[in-house]
């Protein structure tokens, strides 16, 4: 089971995502964002950073990487893709998940400790999720604040896209609409989330929540390469 | 081949909460200035466009304004010609 991290100039999360698929039991190879190939990756991750120094908006320069073409086959052809922070951006101007982060209502870049609620369990992103759990997450970013129009928010949540929600006690960092922290392209197999779950992936940092997150994508993706089992179906929008 | 020059006027949408021309609004009475509301904080991008003709060179402005320069989702965006630049040495 191999999960490739996307290395883009101003990328500064990819040693941890690496460590952390390694702790969650993965071999992980870092994928320089130049060369268009996954190098036979399971799983994509695109971590957290500045690609690109965030000029014009975050994540819409990395979009056009070369190796993004390859990552759009991988998600097509039902390959796992996370996407982490500016990850997360990067997606979302791709159009890989729906929606848009815009700069954070209090303007401030906002770096501290949320609390996520795991909206379902039956994902390849949360399975190994305890029921009921909250997860605490420490989250790093300027531009978190998720935005998606009114009428395509309620779909999204009636197709049960919306994986991950801000929680008590500290609650919504950022103004994202209905406090949505993660979500899910219609197929289910790719997700974009604001908080760091490699950065909460031992203890000695302050919490290995997001280990359980790592650990659901590579026992998930470890599952779909020994079985030829379609993946859960997914409501659609 | 000619060269025109275009300005990209990216303006977040409205009914989108723009924080930052709330931030700009809210430092007016600062400057003693009571009579100013809405402001709405944009970007402009100018570029110069080697084409065979105008259309051509507008074309391609409104390619780059569609997938580059603005998020249709959450910007909206107009394209007009401008004078050229002096060179730059």
């Amino acid at each position: 089971m191999r999960v490739g991290v996307v290395v883009f100039p101003g990328s500064n999360c990819d040693r941890d995502a690496l460590h952390g698929a390694r702790l969650a039991g993965a071999e992980a190879v870092p994928l320089w964002h130049e060369t268009p190939d996954l190098s036979g990756s399971d799983v994509v991750v695109l971590p957290g950073g500045f690609a690109y120094g965030d000029y014009l908006r975050a994540g819409v320069l990395a979009r056009f990487s070369p190796i993004m073409g390859a990552v759009r086959d991988h998600a097509a052809a039902g390959g796992l893709v996370l996407g982490i922070c500016n990850g997360f951006q990067v997606l979302a101007e791709a159009g890989l998940v729906p929606g848009a982060l815009l700069r954070n209502a209090s303007l401030r870049f906002e770096h501290r400790w949320v609390r996520l609620s795991v909206e379902r369990h039956d994902t390849p992103f949360t399975a190994a999720v305890p029921a009921g759990m909250t997860l605490r997450l420490p989250i790093a970013h300027g531009e978190g604040r998720y935005f998606l129009p009114d009428d395509d928010l309620d779909r999204l949540e009636a197709a049960g896209r919306v994986l991950f929600r801000y929680a008590p006690p500290e609650g919504n960092p950022n103004g994202s609409l209905r406090d949505i922290a993660g979500v899910l392209d219609a197929g289910g197999r790719v997700c974009g989330l604001m908080p760091h779950p490699e950065r909460a992936s031992e203890a000695l940092l302050g919490s290995d929540d997001g280990l359980l997150l790592l650990r659901s994508l590579v026992e998930s993706a470890g599952e779909t390469v020994r079985s030829t089992i379609a993946p859960v179906p997914m409501g659609v929008a | 081949m000619s060269s025109y020059r275009f300005a990209v006027s990216v303006m977040p949408r409205e009914g989108i909460l723009d924080p930052q021309g709330r931030a700009v609004e809210s430092s007016l009475p600062h400057l003693e200035v009571e009579n100013v509301r809405d402001v709405r904080v944009g970007r402009r991008i100018e570029l110069t466009v080697e084409a065979e003709a105008e259309a051509a060179a507008r074309e391609v402005v409104e390619r780059l304004a569609a997938e580059l320069f603005a998020n249709p989702l959450i910007e909206s965006w107009t394209i007009e010609g401008v004078p050229m630049h002096a060179p730059v040495s």
